[in-house]
């Protein structure tokens, strides 16, 4: 494997051949193995880092929005936060319920932290970086993902608490419910780009596919924000009604792994629709790759924080009837409609042109402002004008005596 | 302004309509045969008039002698409002019937009493303790409560 | 195949981030459906009414602050209206007006919170909180003004007030009358037309009016269910009889009626704030009084329009220095008489809201 030369840094294939260059000849399992290690350190060690600093980041921005100020105490503007959050979190009890499940309650942060890691091997930061040319790339991040549902049930069965279950019940109809849309949405970005592999899809982007297929962009980070489980989507721990759902049960390092899958899913979102709508890491005019890959991540996660910050969470029913009735519906407008258009706009050689992307970007936007406004008046609610009320006739505050 | 109903006037009503239902009236209370107060509760809510459609407010009293329960009632409609009261002689077991089958709202606040003051309500459907816990000996605001 | 269910009994609370201190609902769900509930409650008792009865009668005053500690001044009133009904004492003109401010401002203060908690229920984490918060924390500077205490207030004596409004006060309320109307637009335009709030409040929790008043329901709860019934109009105490205001009522009495029947009082305070400004006139503000008060043995049931509802306190003299016997009317206590039925047969997270659009606060549940 790895014969012809790439040029990524962070390429597997790269790794691999240094590591091939440092131990003798005959022992390729070793050097297979030592790249595999080093990636994986180096994935998982910067994701967790740049996790921590995002959970700094979104303190700050929440309290911006709610006109206060977040934590700055410790070091420069509070920098140093994640750290004594850390610290704090790894040195309190390790608690489990007497009565609860002990194989699977201890399994259960393990399962849903795997998930979030492995997605970030295969995002091509840079060319060809880290398993970015896999080409299932798309079908591995929908299998993946999907996992999230094991440790999130495992977690709220496990417990032996009756808020965990029930948490654990939503998240498991939620979850499974979202993915279909999640799929659809992105079978118009495979049908467009012609490939499977993250690299693939990002290169394939002369024109985002955000502009190109807003509807499809719109049903991902929708789906995508259900999948993480943040507002308006958050029933799963719906703090409010479950006191923090299928992780209540669970103190100390457990928590922290929890909080750390909770808090990287965000990011990792991002990090995913950057690749898939947003252009990847592809250099924007004199601005690196990297740097826009990264701005671009910012200005998602941002939004994710806003949409946050601003609305209530959907009922239970509410939740599932949006995503069968509303984002299916979308989705599968999307589809047709890029199914349609790549089958008008293909030529003889099944290249698509520059051109051509842009027409499909008028062509779907149309699409897409119809379609939302149609299923916004079909399920939206503030359409319902309210009646006037009506004194009732039980109390007259005038009528001294009659 | 509400109209506070004198008690002659509302004495005189009762009796019309239940004989013997009131006992005695003052200022602005009238005191209700204990037996009698379902039929005289029956007769100030649902006659036209009348119309005391919500039950404001249940207390109790101890005199020591004897505990007193006290209904202010108001009238939404006519802006009125009235005020029976109940005796109850016995010290040990003191009771009144309940209004919950009249008066929804005297649900919560019967079994306060009950709590606080020790006044059995027959008929209610959940004569429990609400603010105290089950199991508590005594009922703190009578007079000979001791901590 | 037929799959075996069966209900599973839930107790929410007394710790539970939203059921507003130590409230208990011994709930039983099938699936997410409530079937049954029990509400529980007693955590926070602390036995007011005795105490009061072994406190002189302006001892009992600090009492009530700890009754609905979101709404101190209206307590306050509401005790000292008793006593003087009970002494005989008429209190000053000025007075009058200091307390028809002071528990204007509450309202609006009390109603803050409970829209901010609401919305916290609804889950929009906090958001909507800090905004009311912030405001809040202007009534609570004005507070601060007249009598040195923000929560705990005890402003009000038996005779009048125990301050005269300070020189700062009237430009901050000047101030505050200028800028709240764009706070309340601020957030009406956040909660009100939100598409999510919308689909999650109407239609949930409906109360109809002859449920309500057969369950002694009072307040904003009771407006909204279209029952025009305010005592501030009804039995006009102070002087809200000087005052132009108009009594908001909902459509249909579910949880959003109950939201913007608040909103719409709030507006209404303003309103009343500002002729008080204009009117208050120069004069004593207290009586005097001895500090026994001594009134001559009879009873007196008095009540103000609190922000939860009928606050009414039953007081019966025998002519010594305490009261024999101190009832509190209390409208949260009350309101939570027709909880059962306005949640049964909703879903869990319904139920949360509803609890939140009654708006009970445990310290005057529990007394």
């Amino acid at each position: 494997m790895c014969s012809e030369p790439t040029g990524g840094i962070l390429d597997f294939c790269s790794v691999y051949r240094l590591s091939a260059g440092l131990l003798p000849s005959g022992a390729e399992w070793a050097a297979f193995a030592l790249a595999a290690v080093f990636l994986a350190f180096i994935v998982i060690n910067g994701v967790v880092a740049v996790t921590a600093g995002y959970t700094w980041f979104e303190r700050r921005v929440i309290g911006r929005f709610q006109a206060r100020i977040g934590p700055n105490r410790w070091g420069p503007f509070g920098l140093l936060q994640p750290l004594a959050d850390v610290v704090k979190l790894m040195t309190k009890e390790d608690l489990v319920p007497e009565e609860a499940d002990r194989p699977v309650f201890n399994l259960a942060p393990v399962v849903l932290l795997v998930p979030a890691l492995a997605v970030v091997a295969f995002i091509p930061l840079g060319e060809n970086s880290f398993l970015g040319r896999v080409n299932v790339g798309v079908l591995f991040i929908l299998g993946i993902t999907g996992l999230n549902t094991f440790g999130i049930f495992m977690g709220g069965w496990a417990s032996r608490n009756k808020y965990a279950l029930l948490g654990a019940m939503r998240g498991v109809a939620m979850l499974i419910s979202y993915e279909v849309p999640m799929a659809l949405a992105l079978a118009g970005v495979v049908l467009t780009a012609g490939s499977m592999a993250l690299s693939g899809i990002a290169e394939a982007q002369a024109v985002p596919f955000a502009l190109v297929q807003p509807l499809g962009f719109l049903v991902f980070m929708i789906a995508a924000s259900a999948e993480m489980s943040r507002a308006p989507f958050d029933m799963i721990e719906a703090e409010s009604e479950l006191g923090s759902g299928y992780h209540t049960e669970y103190s100390g390092m457990k928590f922290a792994v929890f909080q750390l899958a909770e808090f990287m899913a965000p990011v990792v979102n991002s990090v995913i629709a950057t690749v898939l709508f947003l252009g990847g890491a592809e250099d924007v005019g004199p601005i690196p790759g990297q740097v826009a890959f990264v701005a671009k991540v910012f200005l998602l996660v941002f939004f994710l924080l806003w949409v946050r910050t601003t609305w209530p969470r959907l009922r239970v029913d509410q939740i599932m009837a949006f995503a069968w009735k509303g984002l299916l519906a979308l989705a599968l407008v999307n589809t047709f409609a890029v199914a349609t258009e790549m089958w008008l706009l293909l030529g003889a050689d099944a290249q698509l042109e520059t051109r051509d992307l842009w027409i499909m970007t008028a062509a779907n936007w149309v699409v897409a402002i119809a379609a939302v406004v149609v299923v916004a008046n079909l399920m939206g609610q503030r359409k319902i004008r309210p009646e006037a009320p009506v004194p009732s006739p039980l109390a007259k505050m005038a009528a001294e005596a009659d | 302004m509400t109209r506070e109903l004198a008690g002659e006037e509302l004495a005189a009503r009762i009796n019309e309509a239940v004989p013997g239902g009131a006992l005695r009236w003052s200022g602005g209370g009238v005191w209700v045969e204990s037996d009698k107060l379902p039929a005289v509760a029956a007769f100030l809510k649902n006659t036209p008039g009348l119309d005391f459609a919500c039950l404001r407010s249940v207390s109790a009293v101890d005199y020591v002698e004897y505990f007193e329960i006290v209904y202010h009632l108001l009238s939404m409609r006519r802006n009125q409002s009235a005020v029976v009261k109940v005796r109850s002689y016995s010290r040990s077991e003191p009771s009144a019937p309940s209004m919950v089958d009249i008066w929804k709202g005297a649900e919560l606040q019967e079994r306060e009493v009950w709590d606080l003051m020790g006044v059995h309500f027959e008929g209610h459907p959940n004569m429990k303790r609400v603010l105290l816990w089950e199991g508590f000996e005594g009922h703190p605001l009578r007079k000979d409560f001791v901590r | 195949m037929a799959i075996k269910t069966e209900p599973i009994t839930i107790n929410l609370g007394p710790q539970h981030p939203s059921t507003h201190g130590v409230f208990r609902m011994r709930v039983t769900f099938d699936g997410e459906v409530v079937v049954d509930l029990e509400p529980v409650f007693g955590y926070l008792h602390r036995g007011t009414e005795k105490l009061a009865e072994e406190r002189s009668y302006v001892q009992v005053v600090t009492l009530t602050d700890r009754l609905d500690y979101e709404s101190s001044m209206t307590n306050n009133l509401a005790y000292v209206r008793a006593v003087e009904k009970l002494a005989g004492i008429t209190p000053p003109e000025r007075g009058l007006y200091l307390r028809v401010t002071a528990s204007e401002l509450q309202r609006i203060a009390s109603h803050l919170i409970t829209i901010g908690f609401m919305l916290q229920e609804l889950g929009v984490f906090a958001t909507v909180l800090m905004y009311c918060f912030r405001e809040r924390e202007r009534v609570l500077d004005m507070f601060e003004m007249l009598c040195g205490a923000r929560i705990t207030l005890s402003y009000m004596r038996p005779g009048g007030v125990t301050q005269d409004a300070p020189r700062e006060f009237w430009p901050a309320l000047d101030d505050f009358l200028k800028q709240m109307p764009g706070y309340i637009d601020e957030l009406e335009e956040l909660i009100s037309h939100n598409e999510v709030v919308l689909a999650r409040m109407r239609n949930v929790g409906i109360l109809p009016d002859h449920l309500a008043v057969d369950s002694s329901i009072t307040g904003p709860v009771l407006r909204a269910s279209g029952v025009q019934w305010d005592l501030r109009k009804a039995a006009p105490h102070e002087v809200y009889d000087r005052m132009e205001f108009d009594v908001p009522i909902g459509a249909k009495g579910d949880t959003f009626d109950r939201y913007l029947v608040r909103i719409q009082e709030m507006r209404q305070s303003l309103r009343i704030l500002e002729q008080c400004r204009d009117q208050i006139p120069e004069g004593p503000i207290k009586t005097e009084e001895p500090y026994f008060i001594r009134p001559p043995a009879g009873e007196a049931y008095a009540f103000v329009e609190s922000p939860k509802g009928e606050l009414g306190f039953y007081l019966i003299s025998d002519g010594g220095i305490s009261p024999y016997r101190c009832k509190i009317r209390s409208p949260s206590f009350i309101n939570l008489t027709a909880l059962k039925e306005m949640t049964v047969g909703s879903k869990m997270a319904d139920l949360i809201v509803i609890f939140g659009s009654l708006a009970v606060n445990m310290g005057e549940v529990d007394r």
